[in-house]
């Protein structure tokens, strides 16, 4: 309860704020606000607090864990930001709607109703809507908030169906008795339906194929900061969201549903990696690249068991905190090519700023999953769920997947490392750099360490 | 203890060295090197006196998914050792003879890559193996991406992508064998346990999946296209550890991880594996004599050599391990010799197209000498190291595979065809216009290649100082298989 008020405090603060034209220094009480909010989720920690009464929310160690890293993700967000927000004559909207944005998050993390489950994706979604056509001049912009508007309407009314048809089903909108329901064995078809619905409802929040198709266009339409928004904590407490869903309500139709998930996965997995590969914008790359590694995501999903919340917590922060330093990176870059995308607008960035191209290149590795970067633990914990569960095909699939991102990823390295460009040296602003910094320590330090995330919710 | 100190030194000296300017790249270069190799000589010592706990070290790191630091030395890690840091001084050192931009990033890249090399020698943990063989890979891409030759990027990437795509059907090879262990552990002996007892089929599957990554990476034929063009566009410095040290990762791994792990698989389907190395053997050697360009001969001789190596460890007798192991020793010493020699030419008159060349004993008749030590060593002349090697390895092989070792004895004879062709082609005949002028050898080419004829010589007169630092081990392995 406390972690949901301080948020959504937060963000009428930040309305207030605008009233009275506090611009200076906002941005610190944000930063000490998600703060504070991690230090309630650590003392809040085994809690188990229920939030509204029995069965609404749960803060369980899941959604604290959860909570915390989509808190420090969102913290880095701000902070590689400041610029978005400095140039902003609706900065304390903007603010606003973020922070709205992460209350959604909240509830989609700790949720046990499927009431609230879609009140969370809509509180999640609805600030996002505008922050996507935030760039009002550009025209792009306003067409991908305008498409990320009607698909989205589209997939939240699948989900809705999905969670009506379940009620229907079980009388229930409890995720508990739900599962409870469906411990027999059997599963009418009115349940199943149900299932596979709202399972397309989330599948598009995660952008997973074959319900993906927005999200490249959205990638790119979107301003940069907000498309690594989207990228990283929005895709962290989507996930989050889909595994409550499934380990709960749905844990005892995992034969059902695996069908699916494994299809999903390997559409996904070949479909964003051979479309990346032919991209020359390194926006619209770096968005297929997302959305392959949902598809990793999802075969962590699919291999469902007791070790599972930890792969997909590791898996998030570490696939999150290479995307926030890759975003923040093609943000400076744009800014100093005119606006350019382009790969070649990366040409020769290792003499132009040797810290963006050396931190370019770890979020590049780690991504790619190559060792010694976090990357690769989370890729290897992917394999091994996946050999474990007799999804041999799936791990060779995630492989030759990993072979062609290697090749997209790569000709950003070679553009930095390999090929020169006479523009002038580009200056990284202060907290840019200091969160490109420790983007790329955490990327270090997660793979020597990998137990301390993997293994915390026990 | 030790090991972990073979360990830190080279990354320890790679951090110091990217923070040091470029005036301090030479003299930590070398020094780092030494210090390297004169712990690799206690660490020696320390094996010869069968210390074996100054040289381990196992502590838990990741607990959930089983996985250890445990690393050790037995005397199959301590030559592979040895070879890394006898070849790492001498190639800094022969790297002094041209400038390189940024040279102390490229010295901190070369250190890098020579702390996971040794992390890969050391490693008895399957995990932690993979590890540093990966890591390995990234240094020497950047050291052919940023000093490398013409058509670098796309040459550097095919071969990045080679590697990377043999390395992950081993990793899922060993997740395979990983998963079939007890307790979950991927401690080498847990790991060869569970290997042993899976059966037939499946130790032939996971033998294949691993010998893909390790015959990538050796090259063998038809796994090589990468191997030609990377060593050509290479810098000399990366070429050297790419043909000397990293291509012995790929072998010491198939002895360290197929030998022991699926010794049914080996015994079953291992002729095919022989079949398909002398078949490179073969097809190299013959694509050896009709090279124009010293540089690719000397990499289509490796991929020969490489080739004989992989086909006398899949024969796992204590002949053809002992010599596999002497010609590892060997190749490795005789292609940094190929490869200075290459880079002496090459920065003399600006080619390596051996036509163009000639006379250039009638200049500098040390020069031609010195060479020519290293040609006889390369095909096996007896006195020399690579004689014990080659030698020891077709009487192994002979007792496995005896048609497949006739066929393999003749690359020695197609050994001594391309390389008496190029040293006649560059050495002997006509001076011309490009050779004429040839500055002789300075101090520093002359150390270099005197140190590598000695070393050549002294473990062909005196074999034994090699063969008793592994015997053991090798009959350790060879009890356990059986």
């Amino acid at each position: 309860m406390k972690e949901l008020l301080l948020i959504s405090g937060l963000g009428v603060l930040s309305l207030f704020s605008g009233l009275i034209n506090f611009r200076k220094g906002f941005l610190i009480i944000v930063v000490l606000g998600l703060l504070a909010n991690i230090g309630l989720s650590i003392a809040d920690w085994n809690g188990n607090e229920n939030v509204y009464g029995k069965d609404m929310l749960l803060m369980d160690n899941f959604a604290l864990a959860f909570n915390s890293i989509f808190s420090l993700l969102a913290i880095l967000w701000f902070l590689s930001s400041k610029k978005y927000f400095d140039n902003d004559n609706n900065f304390s909207d903007h603010f606003a709607l973020v922070l709205f944005s992460l209350c959604g998050g909240l509830l989609l993390v700790s949720f046990t109703n499927t009431a609230m489950l879609f009140l969370g994706i809509e509180i999640l979604s609805i600030p996002l809507f505008v922050l996507v056509g935030s760039d009002k001049t550009r025209l792009s912009s306003n067409e991908a908030a305008f498409k990320y508007f009607l698909l989205g309407a589209f997939a939240t009314a699948f989900l809705l169906f999905g969670i009506a048809l379940i009620y229907g089903a079980t009388g229930s909108f409890n995720i508990q008795v739900i599962a409870d329901k469906f411990s027999g064995g059997q599963i009418s078809p009115m349940a199943l339906s149900g299932m596979i619905l709202m399972m397309v409802g989330m599948s598009f929040k995660v952008s997973v194929a074959p319900f993906h198709f927005w999200a490249p266009d959205v990638y790119q339409g979107a301003p940069t900061n907000i498309t690594a928004l989207m990228a990283t904590v929005v895709k962290t407490v989507a996930f989050a969201a889909f595994y409550r869903l499934f380990s709960h309500a749905f844990i005892n139709m995992q034969f059902e549903y695996k069908v699916l998930f494994s299809i999903a996965a390997a559409l996904t997995l070949l479909i964003a990696n051979i479309t990346a590969a032919v991209q020359e914008n390194v926006k619209r790359m770096l968005a297929y690249s997302s959305i392959s590694h949902a598809g990793f995501m999802m075969i962590a999903l699919l291999c469902m068991g007791s070790g599972t919340s930890g792969i997909l917590l590791y898996y998030t922060l570490v696939y999150s905190l290479s995307s926030i330093a890759a975003f923040t990176i093609l943000e400076i870059v744009q800014a100093n090519s005119n606006g350019d995308e382009s790969i070649s607008s990366f040409k020769g960035l290792s003499k132009r700023s040797p810290l963006m191209a050396v931190v370019a290149t770890f979020a590049m590795l780690s991504m790619s999953g190559i060792p010694p970067l976090s990357g690769f633990f989370a890729k290897y914990l992917v394999f091994t769920a996946a050999v474990e569960n007799g999804y041999m095909w799936l791990a060779v699939v995630g492989i030759i997947a990993s072979l062609i991102a290697v090749y997209y990823y790569f000709k950003l390295i070679i553009a930095m490392f390999g090929q020169s460009s006479e523009s002038a040296p580009i200056e990284v602003g202060v907290l840019q750099k200091m969160v490109l910094i420790v983007c790329a320590i955490a990327l270090v330090a997660l793979a020597i360490f990998p137990s301390t995330v993997i293994g915390i919710m026990g | 203890m030790l090991t972990l100190l073979l360990i830190l030194i080279p990354i320890i000296c790679s951090g110091l060295l990217f923070i040091a300017g470029k005036n301090l790249a030479r003299p930590l270069a070398i020094a780092g090197a030494l210090i390297e190799l004169i712990v690799a000589f206690v660490a020696l010592n320390a094996h010869m006196n069968g210390h074996l706990d100054a040289l381990t070290l196992d502590m838990p790191w990741i607990n959930s998914p089983g996985i250890r630091f445990h690393i050790s030395a037995d005397g199959i890690s301590m030559l592979m050792i040895l070879l890394t840091s006898i070849l790492m001084p001498l190639i800094v050192y022969g790297s002094f003879n041209k400038s390189y931009d940024n040279a102390h990033y490229l010295y901190a890249l070369m250190f890098l890559m020579q702390g996971a090399i040794i992390g890969s020698f050391v490693a008895l943990d399957a995990f932690l193996f993979y590890l540093f063989w990966e890591i390995a890979l990234i240094p020497i891409y950047f050291i052919i991406l940023i000093w490398g030759g013409e058509n670098r990027q796309k040459i550097t990437f095919k071969f990045f992508l080679y590697t990377l795509f043999g390395s992950l059907f081993m990793l899922l090879a060993m997740i395979y064998v990983y998963l079939q262990t007890p307790e979950r552990s991927f401690d080498v002996h847990a790991m060869y346990q569970a290997g042993r007892q899976m059966d037939v089929i499946e130790q032939a599957w996971v033998m294949a999946a691993i010998f893909l990554a390790f015959a990538i990476k050796m090259p063998i034929v038809p796994f090589h296209t990468w191997q030609p063009s990377t060593y050509f566009t290479a810098p000399t410095p990366g070429v050297m550890l790419l043909s000397g040290v990293i291509s012995k990762m790929a072998t010491y791994g198939m002895i360290r991880w197929i030998v022991p792990m699926v010794p049914a698989g080996l015994e079953n389907y291992g002729y095919i594996l022989i079949t398909i190395s002398v078949i490179s053997i073969l097809y190299a050697s013959f694509v050896s004599i009709v090279q124009k360009d010293f540089k690719y001969l000397i990499a289509y001789a490796s991929i020969a050599h490489m080739g004989l190596i992989a086909a006398g460890i899949v024969a796992a007798n204590t002949q053809s391990l002992q010599g596999s192991l002497i010609e590892m020793l060997s190749h490795g010493i005789n292609t940094i010799g190929l490869f200075f020699v290459y880079d002496i030419i090459y920065l003399r008159t600006g080619t390596s197209e051996m036509k163009k060349l000639g006379g250039i004993r009638a200049i500098d008749s040390s020069f031609a000498f010195l060479f020519f030590i290293i040609v006889l060593s390369v095909v096996a002349l007896p006195f020399t190291n690579g004689f014990v090697g080659e030698f020891l390895l077709i009487v192994g092989l002979f007792q496995d595979q005896p048609v497949a070792a006739s066929f393999a004895g003749l690359s020695i004879i197609l050994g001594v065809v391309y390389m008496f062709r190029s040293f006649q082609a560059m050495m002997l005949g006509e001076t011309n216009s490009l050779t004429i002028n040839l500055p002789k050898l300075n101090i520093q080419e002359k150390t270099i290649l005197v140190v590598v004829v000695v070393m050549i010589i002294a473990f062909g007169v005196y074999p034994k100082m090699i063969l008793s630092i592994t015997e053991g081990s090798i009959q350790n392995l060879l009890q356990g298989i059986q």
